[in-house]
Order: C-alpha cells, then structure tokens, then sequence
C-alpha cells in the first residue's frame, strides 16, 4: 500500500515533525510583523488552546484511523504528536500565567478556584504531566502494562480540554460544539459494548441459539 | 449645561491628543472655504448616510490616552457580524444605513416612523470622550459624536407611564450575517431606566474620532453609556419604545445569572467568567495586559450616577 510505505520511509517522522511547528513558527511570525491585532495576548492564547485541542484530537485519532484505513503505520506518530499536546498546552499555560497573569501566583490560584473553565483547563495540563513523562521507552518499559492504564488519562484529559473550551464560551458554542462532536465521536467508538453487562444480556437475547 | 468631570479641569487644547486636534483644524478650515452655513447647519447631506459637519468640542473630556482608532475599529464586539472581535470589521462594509428609520412607540407623546436625520437634525453635535469597558475586562478611551440622549427623549415627549426605555438593533439577516444563526435571540434588545436615559451622560451617538460611526461599531445611531458594561451601549438601533415595566434584554434573557439588567461597572461583584476587579487597555501591545489596572466603580463616573442607584443593593441589582 502506497500510503503505508509513506508513513514508514525515513523522511515522514521529520517531515510530521517540522509541520507541527507551523503553528508555532505563525505565531513568531505574526509578534514579529505586529500581526496579531489589538489585544496580542488574547490571539496567542486562542491560537494555543486550539492548536492544543486540535493535537489532541489527532493522537486520539491515530488508533481509530489505524483499524478504519489499516494505516497500522500511523502509530509512529502518535508519540510525537501527543508530545505536541504537551509543548502547545505549556505554551498555552505560560503566555496566560506570564504575560496575562503577571506571574502571579495568587492571581492564577484564584482564577483556578473560582473560574470552572480555569480549573478544567488547568487540571488537563496536570494530569498531561505525568503522560510526557512517561512517553520515552524507557519508562514505557519499565510501567510495563501499567504504562497503558495510565496513558488512558487522555481520555480525562480529552473530556477536561472540551469542557475548558465549552465553558469560557460567551454565546456561540458552535466551535466548541465541533470539537466536543469530534471527541465525542472518538471516544464513542473505543466503548467495548460487549464488556457491558447490559450489553451482554442484548447481545445474549439476539443470539437465541446459545 | 452638563458639569465637566473634576479630572479633567484642564483645557481641552492641553489634553486633546494630536490626531483630533488637527482634525478640528482641518475642519476649520473646510468650513471656511465652504462658508458659514456649514457652521451652523451641522448636518451635510451628502449621499444619504449621516455626515459629521461641524461638533461643539468637548463637554465632557478625560486626561487619559484615547485608543488608537485602528483598535477602536477592529476590535469589536457586534455579533450580529459574528463573534470574533475581528469580524464586525470584515462582514460590516457592505451594511447599508442609508436612510435609517427608527420607530419611536409606547407611552410618548410622539410615537412615529422617524428618519435618523429627522430626529437628530434640531440639535448639536458634541464630542465626548469616555471611557468604554467591556464585560470581558478590556478597556478603551474613545471621542465619541453625538446628542445627549436626553434631547433626543425630551423632543418624544414621553408620559408619566415611562418608567424604562426600550431599544432594538435592526434585525436584517441577509445584512448581518451573525442573525443566520440565533446564539443570541434576535433582534438585540437593550433597555434602561428613564433616570438613567435622560442622565447628560447617555449619548445617542452618530459618531467617533471625528467621523461618521464607521459600521463595525454601530453605524449609524447607537447608545454610549460609559458607566455601564459595553453591551448595554446598544448598536444600530431601529426602535425607542417607552414602556411602564422593565423591557427583556439580550444578554440577560441569554444569561441571567451573569448579565443583569443593570450591568454597570462594579468592581466589587465578580462575574463568573471574569474578575471585574481589574481591567486592561487595548494599545495592541503585547505586554498590555501586564499593565492591568483597577476597574472603578461606575466605570469612574460615580460623581455622575451614583445618585440612581441610592438605596439599591447592587450586589442583587447588578
């Protein structure tokens, strides 16, 4: 398959690699010409938190797209691109606990406390902490099967992540509400029905002959 | 005659930033070719849009830095023309405000199909200079154009039934792009109470630095009422009715836990989104927000409106 051989030659992992930047080089680019219109700070965070959500999606994606197409090769990349969720959240975070929050202390534990967006936000960042940790082989070996229990946190942090966006939405939810359908549909699918007991008396009753 | 904030006792020639200082001069000076009635006639006709002629300079002025017009511009918040700030400006140019009417109802005198230029045409222009915050924590200096609501209210001649008065925005969604989908019920809907209507600082505005109100920011007729959050300075208003109850607003029929009828700047009562406590200015600075600084009371026009409220607990009331 041509895909498959794409994604395996040895340019594809520096080729993903210099395209996750892009975002990032855009926004250097725009505070370098002043292009980031009259309220700099608000644009860089929107532009961060997206981005976030949007690397996100696709390392969440990277499993249902390797069953649906049989790009079992997509897995290279997931590592990397859940390693970009964590780079453009910390530079989410920072921009707001920097250049928003005057690296006050107080000030971020206040809004942490009594914005429900913050503290769905701000809890999504602590809990990608220990995922970025883990990623290397190192401590995937050493976690050994518990690696895969604990890496089930993006799943949490998935849900958190759409929530911040959902919740410090003024009026129109109709971006959020992308996202969350997008989430939404990637968790759906990874529901194993069959686990359910409820779903195994259904599936019992459909099949009389045992 | 309205009384000069204590702030700014200063002449108005020492604090006027350049840009409008030397807008007056041209002004001046294009009056002079043209010939005196330009003076005293201050609306021009010219197409069928309002025109800024001649204004009274600065009734009420403040010694702090106006906004860059470009930011005053771009930056806004009409979601009629959707939600990102940038949008106003892009989805605005075509808006037509040729020959605006506006529908005067409800307990007055003199209800009526008015033309804006009917309406406004009696009386003079002035230029005030207010500050404008926003609900979402930023902040802008802006030299507005136009009559004080007041006049405007006196001329309708409104009964002693009119406890509130009522706004509307024109609802056009082949023109406001933003209508297409109802995040918001439309049209945009603002009230105030009369006392606060008819108090010198409500302006009926027609324009800003000088010029006739670019479309972004509520061409051609819309509300300033500086000691309020921005969205009670309704925009592009078709319709006055004054009425005996309190009228629905917008953002309070969207939120009411947030967004109170009321809504004046208030320090002290938090909204669950944002800490009203401090604001910032938009200069397009990238360290703008690190030069945050404490929101006053009534947005600093206590002097001017505190009285309305006496007695009221602005906690509940907010």
């Amino acid at each position: 398959m041509v895909i498959q051989d794409l994604l395996k030659s040895n340019f594809a992992k520096p080729l993903v690699f210099v395209l996750c930047l892009l975002p990032m080089a855009s926004i250097v680019w725009r505070i370098f010409f002043g292009d980031l219109g009259s309220d700099p700070i608000e644009t860089i965070t929107f532009a961060t938190g997206d981005w976030t959500l949007r690397f996100l999606l696709m390392t969440l994606a990277v499993s249902p797209l390797r069953q649906w197409f049989g790009l079992s090769a997509l897995i290279r990349f997931r590592r990397m691109l859940g390693l970009y969720v964590f780079f453009y959240a910390c530079c989410h975070f920072m921009v707001w606990f920097i250049l928003d929050h005057a690296l006050s202390f107080s000030d971020m534990v206040e809004d942490i406390i009594d914005r429900p967006y913050i503290t769905f936000g701000f809890s999504a960042l602590m809990l990608l902490i220990p995922l970025a940790i883990t990623s290397n082989n190192a401590m995937v070996r050493k976690l050994g099967k518990h690696w895969k229990k604990l890496h089930r946190l993006v799943y949490v942090i998935i849900i958190l992540g759409v929530l911040h966006y959902l919740w410090l939405t003024k009026a129109d939810y109709l971006e959020p509400g992308i996202y969350a359908l997008i989430a939404g549909i990637l968790l759906f699918q990874r529901l194993n029905f069959k686990k359910w007991q409820v779903f195994k008396f259904i599936a019992r009753s459909e099949n009389p002959a045992r | 005659m309205i009384k000069t904030r204590k702030q700014s006792d200063i002449q108005s020639s020492e604090i006027t930033p350049e840009p409008v200082y030397h807008r007056r001069r041209e002004i001046m000076k294009s009056a002079g070719l043209l010939g005196t009635t330009l003076l005293l006639n201050p609306w021009l006709k010219a197409g069928a849009s309002i025109k800024i002629g001649d204004y009274q300079k600065k009734v009420i002025t403040l010694d702090e830095d106006l906004t860059p017009e470009r930011h005053a511009t771009s930056y806004n918040n009409f979601y009629e023309f959707g939600t990102d700030k940038e949008d106003p400006k892009e989805n605005a140019t075509k808006f037509n405000t040729d020959d605006w009417k506006i529908t005067v109802g409800g307990e007055c005198e003199k209800p009526g199909i008015y033309s804006l230029e009917d309406l406004i045409k009696p009386f003079d222009v002035e230029e005030r200079i207010y500050r404008l915050r926003c609900v979402e924590t930023w902040s802008m200096v802006i030299p507005w154009l136009g009559i004080p609501l007041a006049s405007i209210i006196k001329s309708l001649q409104p009964t002693s039934k009119a406890k509130y008065v009522a706004f509307k925005t024109l609802h056009d969604p082949k023109q406001m792009p933003g209508q297409n989908r109802s995040f918001l019920e439309w049209p945009y809907r603002e009230g105030l109470r009369i006392d606060e209507a008819v108090n010198p600082l409500t302006l009926f505005a027609i324009g800003m630095y000088g010029k006739t109100m670019p479309n972004q920011n509520g061409a051609p007729i819309r509300l300033v009422v500086p000691w309020k959050y921005g969205f009670k300075s309704i925009k592009s208003i078709v319709s006055i009715d004054f009425v005996e109850t309190q009228p629905l607003t917008s953002w309070n029929m969207f939120s009411n836990s947030e967004y109170g009828f009321y809504s004046n700047v208030n320090p002290t009562r938090n909204h669950p989104r944002w800490s009203q406590k401090k604001e910032h200015r938009i200069t397009g600075s990238l360290l703008d927000r690190l030069n945050k600084f404490d929101t006053l009371m009534f947005n600093g026009y206590a002097e001017e409106v505190a009285h309305l409220y006496e007695g009221m607990d602005l906690m509940t009331n907010f």
